[in-house]
């Protein structure tokens, strides 16, 4: 596996070159920033003094043990949830205090998968996937073809009439993915898409996510506490000319892919795979080995 | 079992009325603005209103027959068992009918409710619709809350009508008296007030029903636990709430329509 080979082996990835018009430089405005932003809830800070930005095309992973916050990070970066204090930058637009009639059509534009895929158990597969489309008054026959074609994206085109309680927990995961995909997000946002999933299940959920990645260019957190999961995402490419996750060659990995680690609240980690796996950080260094 | 702090529990229930109040106006007002979701409210309508029907009827019915019993017993002693149907028709029309309908609605749609969205928040579903752009207050609550009322007004009449009907077949049937007497004296006793009176309370004890269930829904927390506890609260409070403003409703209807 990629993860015991980062924890016990010598040979270390490397990142690739970066490619023009296509990597994160700079002088990229953020699609997300999080200024010192803390939160808590009727206790001490959940999140505490939070800063890190996502740049345009960029694939941000979020790790840390269970129960540090992840989630609810996740769910401040689209306005589910706000922050006691700091500042929230989506887009370029401040949605930290911004009331929710303004964040509703903010949020059509990102696409989230939840961590049991949040599914609506009494509408179909179909009208699950269409959820956003039905709301925006697409005709039948439109929404019928976009949502045959993000159910082959997500290789689930034979569940078009099913309904989410007849699916494997994959198979619910999937179509989540679906529906995330389906409006070409200008963002997406992953909380555990593969936690409780067996490990082909796993591997083909995280192939969904690199092909989006690396297809659409869609700028995306994820959040995981695998930490398999999480090298496989940086070392893998799609190739679409096999259609299918291939590794990079020689060990390298993926520039746009890089990683941020919470433990009690803070942010401790926020670098490349190379600065993570050479991080002297003990917290880093546990949760790795 | 753990003592709660007087205090607490006196923010706690501060707290929730605040909460309450906000919640009721802002699903209230969302019926001004767009979106709408007409199809919504035609699905909670059928659900609620055909749906409660036949409890409704059954308890109309047996009610207006217990009252006959009963009335028929004590008017006996004053030799003024003429007046039954004029005792039936007023009572069921007046208070029974909306109250008890109310009550039959709340047991069976303020818990349905809760139960129906205290289980999305516990699966995400209701954050999964926001993450969608949609809002949950104008998509779930305000159709529940509008079909709700509307709905309650019809099965508070349905209710009056078989509670008329119960102690008509009462009247009839176990006590041998004359039947066109009982109906004739129900129809020449009712005046206009009585029936705005009956007709207005439903209109409040059907955004109670719906306010309360979806408020207790959406505040659920705890998983499939606070499902169960959401759904003994809805339940409970909407029912004391119909009561307790039925009292209020009373008192100022009697003010504006004072009896003969």
């Amino acid at each position: 596996m990629t993860a015991s080979n980062a924890s016990g082996s010598p040979q270390l990835p490397q990142p690739l070159p970066l490619g023009a018009g296509q990597h994160p430089t700079a002088d990229q405005t953020p699609v997300l920033a999080f200024r010192n932003v803390s939160i808590s809830f009727d206790g001490p800070p959940v999140l505490d003094d939070i800063t890190f930005s996502v740049a345009p095309g960029e694939t941000r992973i979020l790790l840390g043990p269970a129960g540090v916050g992840k989630s609810v990070l996740l769910k401040l970066c689209n306005g589910l949830l706000h922050p006691d204090q700091g500042s929230i930058q989506l887009f370029g637009e401040e949605i930290a205090s911004m009331p929710e009639s303004k964040l509703l059509p903010l949020r059509t534009r990102i696409g989230m998968v939840f961590q049991e895929g949040a599914l609506f158990d009494s509408l179909t597969v179909r009208d699950n996937v269409a959820y956003q489309l039905i709301q925006e008054l697409v005709s039948d026959d439109e929404i019928d073809t976009r949502v045959r074609e993000a159910l082959t994206f997500v290789g689930l085109e034979e569940t078009f009439s099913s309904f989410p309680s007849s699916l494997s927990g994959g198979m619910r995961r999937r179509v989540a993915i679906a529906r995330a995909f389906i409006n070409h997000p200008a963002m997406l946002l992953y909380d555990s898409p593969t936690g409780g999933l067996d490990p082909v299940t796993s591997t083909n959920i995280i192939e969904l996510i690199v092909k989006e990645r690396d297809v659409h260019h869609t700028p995306s957190m994820l959040v995981t506490h695998r930490l398999q999961d999480a090298f496989m995402l940086c070392t893998h490419e799609f190739s679409t000319e096999f259609n299918c996750m291939i590794p990079f060659p020689n060990g390298q990995t993926d520039p746009r892919t890089t990683f941020l680690m919470l433990n009690e609240g803070r942010l401790v980690f926020d670098g490349s795979i190379h600065d993570l796996i050479h991080s002297d950080n003990p917290v880093v260094r546990e949760f790795l080995e | 079992m753990a003592i709660i702090p007087i205090e607490r529990t006196a923010k706690e229930l501060v707290l929730t009325i605040q909460d309450y109040s906000l919640f009721a106006w802002r699903a209230f007002m969302n019926l001004f603005t767009e979106p709408r979701y007409w199809s919504e409210y035609l699905i909670q309508s059928d659900i609620i209103g055909v749906g409660s029907t036949a409890i409704v009827l059954l308890s109309g019915f047996f009610t207006g027959g217990v009252l006959a019993l009963q009335s028929a017993a004590t008017l006996s002693q004053f030799g003024a068992t003429a007046v039954t149907g004029q005792f039936v028709g007023i009572t069921m029309i007046r208070e029974l009918g909306p109250v008890l309908t109310g009550i039959m609605v709340a047991g069976r749609n303020a818990s349905s409710m809760a139960s129906e969205l205290g289980s999305m928040v516990v699966t995400e579903q209701i954050d999964a619709m926001r993450a969608l752009g949609v809002d949950p207050m104008r998509k779930l609550v305000t159709p529940r809350i509008f079909a709700c009322i509307s709905m309650l007004f019809f099965l508070t009449i349905v209710a009056d009508a078989f509670g008329i009907i119960g102690g008509g077949a009462v009247t009839v049937f176990l006590n041998h008296q004359d039947g066109t007497q009982y109906f004739s004296k129900a129809w020449e006793s009712l005046r206009y007030p009585d029936i705005i009176q009956g007709l207005v309370k439903p209109l409040f004890s059907g955004y109670i029903i719906a306010s309360v269930g979806c408020f207790y829904g959406l505040r659920t927390t705890g998983g499939t636990q606070g499902v169960g506890r959401s759904t003994i609260q809805a339940v409970v409070n909407s029912s004391v709430l119909i009561i307790l403003v039925d009292f209020l409703l009373t008192r100022v209807l009697l003010a504006f329509f004072p009896p003969l």
